[in-house]
């Protein structure tokens, strides 16, 4: 028999609030298949939006199915970051710490990197200012665009309908 | 049973010791090349021993696992050596005729694949006619050049015969205190060749009849300095190479020879299909792309070295795509790679592949089955050239950690956020530490012996934040899952350092909804030694980890280190003595229990050679912390508050990353307020947007900083040498930044030295040669 938990069991796992003993049957146990739709529905409940959330991509950073059926990318605050396709940093504000004085607002300065080998690159919300990343690069390095999932092969892994406009 | 026939080639040759009548070389390329033809491990589309006698099937793998991990407890209370006994620095693996894994035990798994590879060269290269392979036998390499990850990992390898034929190989490994290279202790970084790195043994026959030979002890032991470690680490894995033999041996008296071959190919496609259905399970189909880097500050005048080409500041560069495709296997692509160097940290791709498999056990395959069916449902691209596969059989390896664990961090961090987009929080880590300082020296020790030491407190670094939890204070180590820091009382037995401190290191792991673990530090001062030398080894101007999901990463590596403390004078007169934390490097104390005239070098210069250290001297081991998951004004007010009141948490930081505003009592307890750190958190996200700028202008001053080459040289030789090596990389690259097609940043430019880039000679062209490939290059 496949391993179950229930909507609050996962509720609580988002929340950081579950207790450890069903974290740790998490850890080992084979993985719960329904996972996937439990997670979705826990957000989907919590969102300030009507949008359809398709994946995940950060605490407060979704790939959604709006009402015209186009598949963005989505701030908790509802600040849309552009298609699913496109990186969302490019579509982000940036602060660069590249100097001792922007480090030495993060760890003493003989525990943060050196301007002249490597920068902070923060990446906000232009309206919540939510820091949904921290890139640590060399200057010059290009924005990574972390993840490029394949919603429609994922979606038939798990058995879910693709959303129209990947399926076409 | 089959009937032993001739091996085909000429008519000198020895007849076949496998059961099948074929060369080693012969049956293992055929498993090889069926396997990838059909897809399966040796053609197993149908798994027929497991599916008709799960029961024996399942007896046989936990008799064999079992001997396996038992194996290791045993024999390592042989050794003496801390890293050994201590640390739990040793590996058994089990493999079957072609030299692929059957199973292994716990510990530094890694050696899945470098014994393995090991085996495959003895077998590719004729072993069986010479030096001949007969019962009996014991084999021992550390060669960086046919897979080993770095000679200090000593394999003694045991073919396993039954009723005259091969069945199976054991090999046992160790990490062993010091091989002789240029500079003392197991990881030096003096040395830049590999004819400066430590004695290096090719696969050689060391042992007939059960017993290492006495002209090999005799070599052996004068080439390194620390011969007693030497000979017990070597007792440990004969040992244990021995009871996994009379394992197997028992095996097959209950199954029979015919059972015993069988399962060692199914076990094997059952690890391939275990991989691919755990891809299944709890990643997401899609490409992870990923990067990496870590500091090569070799310009600092406390970094001495033989040859002045290797006299150059670089970066490691590491770019990772991984793609997992729909049918759930996947393929790591490494192209962009920076170019091999002169040092210590260079890698080969079975280090590399073998070294993902041990933080992949770690967390996509967290399961005794590991074996190298996962190698099959697997694709690694490692160009040739890189860093990650060098083209030239002159590099060294010693250190081979400082570049591996610091790309394996991203893509730790790269798996993490398919597990978070499937709601798997449990199963995210931020990454891990660098786990590093690398504390190592040498000289004379206390006992008035020629010594060498390698402290492997490094086994207990900070681990990465989780989603939905902080990562665990000094706990681990990305290359040995069981890592332990080990008591002081046993490093003071092997070190002549005394502990004048080891506590907590406050702020190193990284900030987030949910930390970093944190690191440590041991304040040590040289105490008994006649002449004694010490050197660091670690990461300083760089962090080679990230935050994610916008955490932050750990903090990064500095040193200390004092000379004409007046330690002595001062404990004589019963003066303040250096002692514990060294809470914040910028605002320094242990100087103020130093005697006036006292040296003292701090900085991020995390990479020095030998320098001397008097009795009296004070070095400071300082063990990373790991990095940060989500945002930090995320971060629960109670854990703010617990941070400060577990004292990992400077006060400074709290209110700057957290926004915390707290007060502290006469009992030292901090108590956070709730409203007045919410509304400064509202300020932070204020400040955040006002000091920001939208990426896209960003870009543009970006690009123009590229354009007129504005970066240190170090930065310019990192892209140079990718993008010499990688046109793919320089095409995205001009690509991204809408870059004129010409545009171009080359070392000759840069008037950097860049010896050895242009010509070079691998293993392939050395005579009576044949390498094992097994990546794409």
């Amino acid at each position: 028999m496949a391993t179950t938990y229930t909507k609050k069991q996962v509720a609580d796992l988002i929340d950081g609030d579950l207790d450890w003993e069903t974290v740790r049957k998490m850890l080992f146990m084979p993985k719960d298949p329904l996972r996937f739709e439990m997670y979705i529905d826990v957000l989907q409940d919590r969102a300030k939006w009507d949008d359809k959330i398709v994946l995940p991509l950060a605490p407060h950073l979704y790939i959604v199915e709006d009402k015209n059926g186009d598949i963005v990318n989505k701030c908790d605050c509802g600040y849309v970051f552009g298609p699913y396709t496109e990186n969302w940093k490019l579509n982000a504000v940036i602060f660069v710490r590249d100097t001792d004085e922007k480090f030495n607002e993060v760890y003493p300065n003989l525990m943060a990197p050196n301007q002249e080998w490597q920068v902070y690159r923060e990446y906000y919300c232009p309206e919540c200012a939510c820091q949904h990343d921290v890139e640590a690069p060399t200057p010059w390095y290009p924005v990574i665009h972390d993840f490029e999932p394949d919603i429609a092969a994922f979606y038939k892994w798990v058995g879910l309908k693709v959303p129209k406009k990947i399926a076409a | 049973m089959n009937k032993p026939e001739s091996i085909s080639g000429g008519s000198t040759k020895r007849k076949s010791i496998l059961h099948n009548g074929k060369s080693l070389s012969q049956n293992r390329r055929d498993m090889y090349s069926t396997s990838k033809k059909t897809g399966h491990y040796d053609g197993l589309k149908e798994l027929k021993l497991k599916k008709s006698d799960p029961i024996t099937f399942e007896k046989i793998f936990s008799k064999l696992r079992a001997g396996v991990v038992n194996a290791r407890e045993t024999a390592k209370k042989i050794a003496a050596s801390p890293i050994v006994e201590q640390e739990g620095e040793l590996c058994f693996t089990l493999y079957n005729t072609a030299g692929d894994c059957v199973c292994t035990s716990t510990g530094i798994i890694i050696h899945v694949g470098t014994m393995g590879m090991a085996i495959k060269y003895m077998i590719e290269n004729e072993w069986e006619e010479d030096p001949t392979i007969n019962p009996g036998d014991m084999f021992t390499n550390n060669d960086c050049q046919i897979g080993n990850v770095h000679p200090c990992d000593i394999a003694t390898i045991v073919p396993i015969f039954h009723e005259g034929k091969l069945v199976a190989w054991v090999g046992g490994v160790t990490h062993v205190i010091d091989t002789g290279a240029v500079g003392p202790g197991s990881m030096s970084n003096g040395q830049v060749q590999r004819f400066g790195d430590g004695v290096q043994i090719t696969c050689r026959k060391t042992g007939i009849n059960d017993k290492p030979m006495r002209d090999w002890q005799h070599e052996v032991q004068r080439n390194v300095r620390t011969p007693k470690y030497w000979i017990l680490d070597e007792r440990t894995r004969i040992a244990g190479d021995h009871m996994i033999r009379d394992i197997v041996e028992e095996v097959i008296a209950d199954v029979g020879v015919e059972t015993f071959l069988q399962f060692t190919s199914e076990i094997i496609e059952d690890g391939r299909r275990g991989l691919v259905k755990r891809i299944n399970d709890i990643l997401i189909p899609g490409k992870y792309n990923t990067v990496a880097f870590v500091d090569v500050p070799y310009m600092h005048e406390d970094v001495h070295v033989p040859s002045p080409f290797a006299k150059v500041d670089t970066i490691m560069h590491a770019p990772c795509t991984i793609t997992v495709k729909p049918e759930a296997t996947w393929r790591l692509d490494f192209e962009g790679c920076s170019r091999w160097g002169w040092h210590t940290y260079n890698a080969n791709p079975t280090a590399f592949t073998s070294g993902i498999w041990v933080m992949m056990t770690q967390t996509v395959v967290p399961t005794e089955r590991i074996n190298d069916g996962s190698l099959y449902a697997s694709e690694f691209r490692l160009p040739k050239g890189t860093w990650t596969n060098p083209n030239d059989r002159r590099t060294a390896h010693a250190d081979a950690w400082h570049f591996l664990v610091s790309s394996w961090s991203s893509l730790w961090r790269a798996v993490s956020r398919g597990y978070f987009s499937r709601g798997y929080l449990e199963e995210v880590n931020a990454g891990n530490s660098n786990p590093c300082n690398w504390m190592q020296g040498g000289g004379f020790n206390q006992e008035e012996e020629i010594h060498a030491v390698n402290s492997f407190e490094t086994a207990a670094c900070g681990t990465g934040a989780c989603a939905m939890k902080d990562g665990l204070n000094h706990a681990a180590a990305i290359w040995n899952p069981e890592g332990d820091m080990g008591d002081c009382e046993i490093w003071e037995l092997a070190e002549p350092l005394l502990y004048m401190g080891r506590a907590i290191k406050s702020n190193t792991g990284g900030y987030g909804k949910y930390r970093g673990g944190m690191g440590f530090e041991t304040l040590r001062m040289v105490h008994n030694s006649a002449d004694w030398c010490m050197f660091f080894m670690g990461n300083g101007y760089m962090n080679s980890d990230w935050g994610l999901h916008g955490g932050y990463p750990s903090a990064t590596g500095y040193r200390f280190e004092a000379h004409n403390t007046g330690l002595h004078k001062r404990i004589a007169e019963g003066k303040s003595l250096p002692m514990g934390h060294d809470w914040n490097p910028d605002y320094p104390d242990y100087e103020n229990h130093l005697e006036p005239g006292a040296i003292v070098k701090r900085d991020n210069q995390c990479i020095t050679t030998e320098e001397i250290f008097e009795n009296g001297d004070l070095y400071l081991n300082y063990l990373r912390g790991g990095p940060g998951f989500g945002d930090p004004l995320d971060r629960t007010i109670e854990n703010i508050q617990k941070d400060l009141n577990d004292v990992v948490l400077l006060e400074e930081y709290a209110f700057k990353i957290y926004g915390a505003i707290f007060t502290k009592d006469d009992e030292g307890y901090y108590t956070v307020d709730v409203d007045k750190t919410r509304a400064r958190q509202a300020e932070i996200r204020k400040e955040r947007l006002a000091r920001a700028k939208p990426v896209k202008e960003w870009m543009k001053g970006e690009r123009q900083n590229i354009l007129d080459k504005k970066a240190s040289k170090q930065v310019q030789q990192m892209y140079a040498s990718s993008f010499e090596l990688s046109q793919p990389f320089l095409d995205k690259f001009r690509a991204f930044w809408s870059l004129p097609a010409d545009w171009l940043v080359t070392e000759k430019e840069l008037g950097v030295p860049c010896f050895g880039s242009k010509h070079a000679m691998d293993l392939s062209q050395m005579p009576d040669v044949k390498t094992v490939v097994l990546v794409e290059e």
